[in-house]
């Protein structure tokens, strides 16, 4: 799938839920279902800190693809981005770079990705993308 | 007595909705609220005689210049100054501490020692390093107990002949210590260094003293005591303020230039460079009248009365802990708190969908949160217009945001 396709599906599947609550109780499983990224990895090197909350990303490539993991010290910050990876992971540095992250407004989730919020995710896309250019640049 | 439903009606934001529920507003500590008194200065400034001051023959340029020196003039009287001349305006309590640590750049020498304390804002630890690297002078740190409260035997320790100034907070942002700043004051004075209290977030709770107090420099902001923001004072005494250089140049604070050498105006207005913030000085004139009309007396008791009931009820919740002195007449309005296993960030999140607004995170006071070994707290400050029924409310979203997380 594109990442526009994953975008969509998201998109659809959060239509389901009819208020915050809903959104927020779907994010808070999934920042406690899913390990994302090993504990060795939480390193200062690897570490996106944010006033609020911290962050973890690192990036690996397979194929050609560039494959993230990350994670949270919050469960919101991390149950979103779970999201993000899903959305981003696996794909080339071309895409990576011409997506946007336009899909967390539509899902009613904007506030979180506000640079006041401070929880480090501004923070960690950009690094997702600085990445992607890192990876084009050595291949190019 | 304070009537609470009086009050409220002075502040027109509490109206309002957050989310689609009524705004309860626990970020007293971060800023205050406006009361309409306030808001109608500004636009009665602006709307009829906004005009620059001191140097204008024209009658609007008086009239703003009597107005502002008759805020001066108010703020001193109320924080109990011997002189209007030794209040100085600043943009803010941080530009107040920015302003004596500079001017202290030319009286410290290498090996002199700075003390501050480790309840600090991130805004009292920079400056001071800042000016240990300039100087050579080292910075000794006030250690805290596990309540939060100053070690003071270790204070009495780190004294010496070569102690030159000492830095602490009136009241600890993050937790609500009361500092003992009398004893702070005294024994630093017995070894000849001066002190600097910062009083942002006493000057909102207590009437403050400074003649009583014999601090050497206070400093406060009008946004936390129901003024407008980018405002606020610098108290020095008037030989300390006379032996600073000052601080910026430009209009304003100078007596005579020549391109060989210029004279610098008296005080006030030596420390005060260009076009001040006239309107929010003006403002802050009035939120002072505003809160003494109500009362510190009032505001203390009654805010005291809600800490008791907030704090009661919070730790009701099974898992709960509150930082800070535990024992009520320790500490001002403010609970910083946690959920055992639960990310502040997450209860700040999600009790902020239900409308209450209250501060996550380190409040710019890392050693605190690195000592308690946590990364921030939840902080709910409360302010003289705040009531039980809003404290039910904080409780009853925390707990609703607990189930969500546990």
């Amino acid at each position: 799938m594109t990442i526009k396709e994953i975008q969509e599906e998201i998109i659809d599947e959060f239509s389901m839920f009819e208020d915050w609550m809903q959104r927020y109780e779907y994010i808070i499983d999934l920042g406690k279902s899913v390990p994302l990224i090993d504990q060795k990895y939480k390193t200062e090197d690897n570490i996106i800190k944010g006033c609020q909350s911290k962050v973890w990303l690192k990036a690996d490539v397979k194929d050609d693809k560039i494959v993230y993991t990350a994670d949270s010290d919050a469960i919101l910050t991390k149950g979103i981005i779970a999201l993000l990876l899903r959305v981003f992971s696996n794909h080339t540095p071309q895409e990576i770079l011409n997506a946007d992250t336009n899909f967390i407004d539509e899902i009613g989730l904007k506030e979180h990705l506000s640079p006041t919020r401070a929880n480090g995710l501004v923070a960690m896309i950009k690094q997702l993308k600085l990445y992607a250019v890192a990876y084009q640049t050595k291949n190019n | 007595m304070l009537d609470i439903q009086k009050v409220r009606t002075d502040f027109p934001i509490l109206k309002r909705e957050v989310n689609g529920y009524p705004l309860v507003y626990l970020d007293n500590a971060a800023t205050s609220q406006t009361p309409q008194v306030v808001i109608d200065a500004i636009v009665d400034y602006y709307s009829n005689y906004n005009a620059n001051i001191h140097r204008g023959v024209h009658t609007l340029s008086q009239e703003a210049t009597d107005a502002y020196e008759q805020a001066r003039q108010k703020i001193q009287l109320h924080f109990n100054a011997k002189h209007a001349h030794e209040i100085i305006f600043t943009s803010g309590t941080t530009h107040g501490i920015n302003l004596v640590a500079n001017g202290f750049s030319s009286l410290l020498k290498k090996g002199d020692e700075i003390i501050v304390s480790a309840l600090e804002h991130h805004s009292n630890i920079v400056p001071w390093q800042m000016l240990c690297e300039r100087t050579g002078a080292v910075l000794k740190v006030i250690p805290m107990n596990d309540n939060g409260e100053l070690i003071m035997d270790v204070y009495k320790d780190l004294l010496s002949n070569k102690t030159k100034l000492v830095f602490v907070n009136h009241i600890s942002n993050a937790l609500g210590t009361i500092n003992p700043i009398q004893k702070i004051i005294d024994l630093a004075h017995n070894k000849g260094a001066a002190v600097l209290i910062d009083g942002a977030q006493a000057s909102p709770h207590i009437k403050v003293n400074l003649q009583q107090l014999n601090a050497d420099f206070y400093v406060a902001s009008a946004h936390k005591m129901c003024g407008p923001t980018g405002v606020g004072i610098l108290y020095g005494k008037e030989a300390w303020l006379n032996k600073l250089p000052p601080y910026q140049g430009g209009g304003e604070m100078i007596a005579e230039v020549t391109f060989e050498k210029t004279t610098y105006a008296d005080l006030p207005h030596k420390f005060e460079a260009g076009t001040p913030n006239i309107c929010g000085g003006i403002a802050f004139g009035v939120a002072i009248d505003y809160m003494n009309n109500i009362g510190f007396n009032n505001i203390a008791n009654y805010e005291n009365e809600l800490l008791k009931y907030a704090t009661e009820k919070l730790l009701e919740i099974e898992g709960l802990k509150i930082y800070g002195p535990d024992v009520l007449g320790a500490k001002t309005s403010v609970i910083s708190f946690n959920i055992e296993g639960i990310h502040p960030y997450d209860i700040g999140s999600i009790i902020d969908k239900l409308g209450i607004a209250v501060r996550t995170g380190h409040h710019c006071a890392q050693p605190i949160m690195d000592y308690f070994k946590i990364p921030g707290t939840v902080r709910a400050s409360i302010a003289f217009y705040n009531t039980k029924e809003e404290i039910d409310k904080l409780v009853v979203a925390v707990k609703r945001a607990k189930e969500m997380l546990s």
